[in-house]
């Protein structure tokens, strides 16, 4: 069985000014259709790199990464990103926001009104319809990272990309957001791959956990499987024997066999 | 008989005060927006400092104008002397005998030719600039040295190519006023967030796309900064390219009012300069905040 998306020995490193400087060091991960995987490390080890390698947004510099056994060696909508910041185009309104997602992936393959109702659909998803039309400056955090998230499923990917999607919100919201993300997921099951840095949040979330070691040429340290039925409730799970477990592995692995050390440059 | 009594005050004094009170704030916030009486206030205080100081401009020239060997007339002989071109800017005697609302409106026919040129031009070369390394490696050391050429040092090669005084002004227009939109567009695409272009690869807009839809409205407070600068440059080149080239502009106007020693009329010129320079700037700077509604807010 071929894996749906595979990263083959990947190797990446930056120059800068004559200077190598190796940040992921022969990565190798295979994830199913319909996984959810999130990646968690300490700052600096490269988790980001590594999803825009996924993304396209950078070339590997050895290796390859693999979707449906084609390479990637381009940003393309079939891996949609949510960005950390949201993203979006502050001159747009929410509507039109999608819209320019939608109209230049489905523009030759459906029509307008068919565009309209995904858009739509999109919006409900996230229970964002009501503010249609409103810009991004004048809708809150979560709102326009629920924005940014349906700007990303609109385009209908193979593989749904989040970069920190909730790092930069408070608690209450976070945990609103990620309860839409598990709804999302359950109901289209998309294919996700997340970036985190919180403990909590990639256990709720994800089928797999993969932690990185520290860098420079950080690699996949360990990666834990959660056997944790879904749909998952935040309350009862906090006492569930499985999640606490989880839950300390992940933290024994961060703060035990890899302490970020604070003045590593 | 006293729970009676606290039960009359409870019912009276819970919904009087508390309805009305709402109702009198809303009100009032709606009236103080259409408050003739405010808006009467607002215009007064932003019109008369204005007024006060050109009036006390109006009087020290007078005095200092006043003696019978004074080189330049008072105001009340401007008025005097020049009173039909005060009164009356869109007369039209024949061909050179015309209104100066007219002969504005000439000028600013080459302005709008040679600024719109440099408004298109300079937008897509900065744009170029801003996005490619090596277009700005190549082109910015040369837009440096030719911005600084004084827009009347270009006349005499425009006339000597395109041998005619018209075209000859809209070009040193246009090369006066470009300089200032290639460089701030330049700076607002260099600006554009990097997330911007992520997106846009995401999407895999192509070169025209990005152009229109992310670059353009991205870098859009830099280009009006641009713009703003240039229309106010064009203008002032326009008004000394057509004293030198002749037709019937507000520039020749002056220079032909020189030539004729008529002072007043000059005065009365330069007037109408300063106010359509200024509608100028304003109109641009509105446009700019009418297209960049939004994209200041983060």
């Amino acid at each position: 069985m071929t894996a749906y998306l595979k990263l083959d020995h990947i190797d990446k490193s930056f120059a800068r000014g004559g200077q190598v400087s190796e940040v992921l060091k022969d990565i190798r991960l295979t994830i199913d259709k319909g996984e959810f995987v999130s990646i968690i490390g300490h700052s600096g080890c490269g988790k980001s790199t590594l999803l825009n390698l996924i993304a396209g947004l950078t070339r590997v510099s050895a290796g390859a990464v693999l979707l449906e056994d084609k390479e990637v060696d381009s940003p393309g909508p079939e891996r949609a990103v949510v960005f950390q910041n949201h993203s979006l185009l502050p001159w747009l309104t929410v509507y039109e926001n999608i819209n320019l997602a939608v109209s230049k992936v489905f523009g030759s393959t459906r029509t307008k009104a068919e565009r309209h109702d995904w858009i739509m659909r999109n919006l409900d998803l996230v229970q964002m319809a009501h503010a249609r039309d409103k810009r991004p400056a004048e809708i809150s955090g979560g709102m326009k990272q629920r924005v940014g998230i349906a700007r990303a499923l609109a385009m209908e990917p193979k593989i749904l990309l989040l970069d920190e999607p909730f790092g930069a919100l408070d608690a209450l919201t976070r945990a609103h957001l990620q309860d839409a993300v598990m709804d999302i997921h359950s109901r289209l099951g998309s294919t996700t791959i997340m970036i985190t840095h919180d403990v909590d949040e990639a256990v709720l979330l994800s089928d797999r956990i993969v932690m990185m070691t520290n860098g420079p040429a950080a690699t996949i340290g360990e990666v834990l499987a959660v056997p944790l039925a879904r749909p998952r409730r935040r309350i009862e799970l906090s006492s569930d024997r499985t999640f606490l477990r989880c839950r300390e592995a992940v933290l024994k692995f961060l703060y035990e066999r890899h302490r970020f050390v604070e003045a590593a440059e | 008989m006293s729970i009676q009594a606290i039960e009359d005050t409870k019912v009276k004094a819970f919904p009087a005060p508390a309805k009305p009170a709402e109702v009198i704030a809303f009100t009032a916030k709606v009236r103080r927006r259409f408050d003739p009486t405010a808006i009467a206030g607002k215009l007064a205080s932003t019109l008369v400092p204005p007024a006060v100081v050109i009036i006390v401009m109006l009087v020290v020239w007078q005095v200092a104008c006043s003696s019978p060997n004074a080189s330049l007339p008072p105001p009340s002989q401007v008025w005097n002397e020049a009173y039909d071109l005060i009164a009356h800017p869109f007369f039209d005697y024949g061909p050179q005998d015309i209104g100066l609302a007219w002969r504005v409106l000439i000028s600013l026919q080459r302005v709008a030719i040679g600024f719109g040129l440099a408004a298109i031009v300079g937008v897509a070369l900065g744009a170029l600039v801003g996005q490619s390394i090596w277009a700005m490696r190549g082109l910015d050391p040369v837009f440096q040295i030719l911005r600084t050429v004084p827009p009347l040092a270009w006349l005499p090669l425009s006339l000597a190519a395109f041998r005619d005084s018209s075209p000859s002004a809209i070009f040193v227009i246009f090369i006066t006023s470009i300089w200032p939109v290639i460089i701030n567009t330049a700076v607002g695409v260099r600006n554009i967030p990097e997330d911007y272009r992520n997106v846009s690869r995401i999407l895999r807009l192509n070169q025209l796309e990005f152009f229109v839809k992310i670059m353009v409205p991205a870098a859009a407070p830099y280009i009006f900064t641009g713009l703003r600068i240039g229309i106010g440059l064009s203008w002032l080149a326009i008004v000394a390219a057509e004293m030198l080239t002749g037709g019937v502009g507000i520039g020749f106007f002056i220079w032909d009012a020189w030539n004729s020693s008529r002072l007043p009329d000059i005065i009365v010129a330069l007037a109408y300069i300063g106010v359509t320079g200024f509608c100028l700037d304003r109109l641009v700077a509105a446009a700019g905040a009418f297209v960049t509604r939004g994209t200041t807010a983060k």
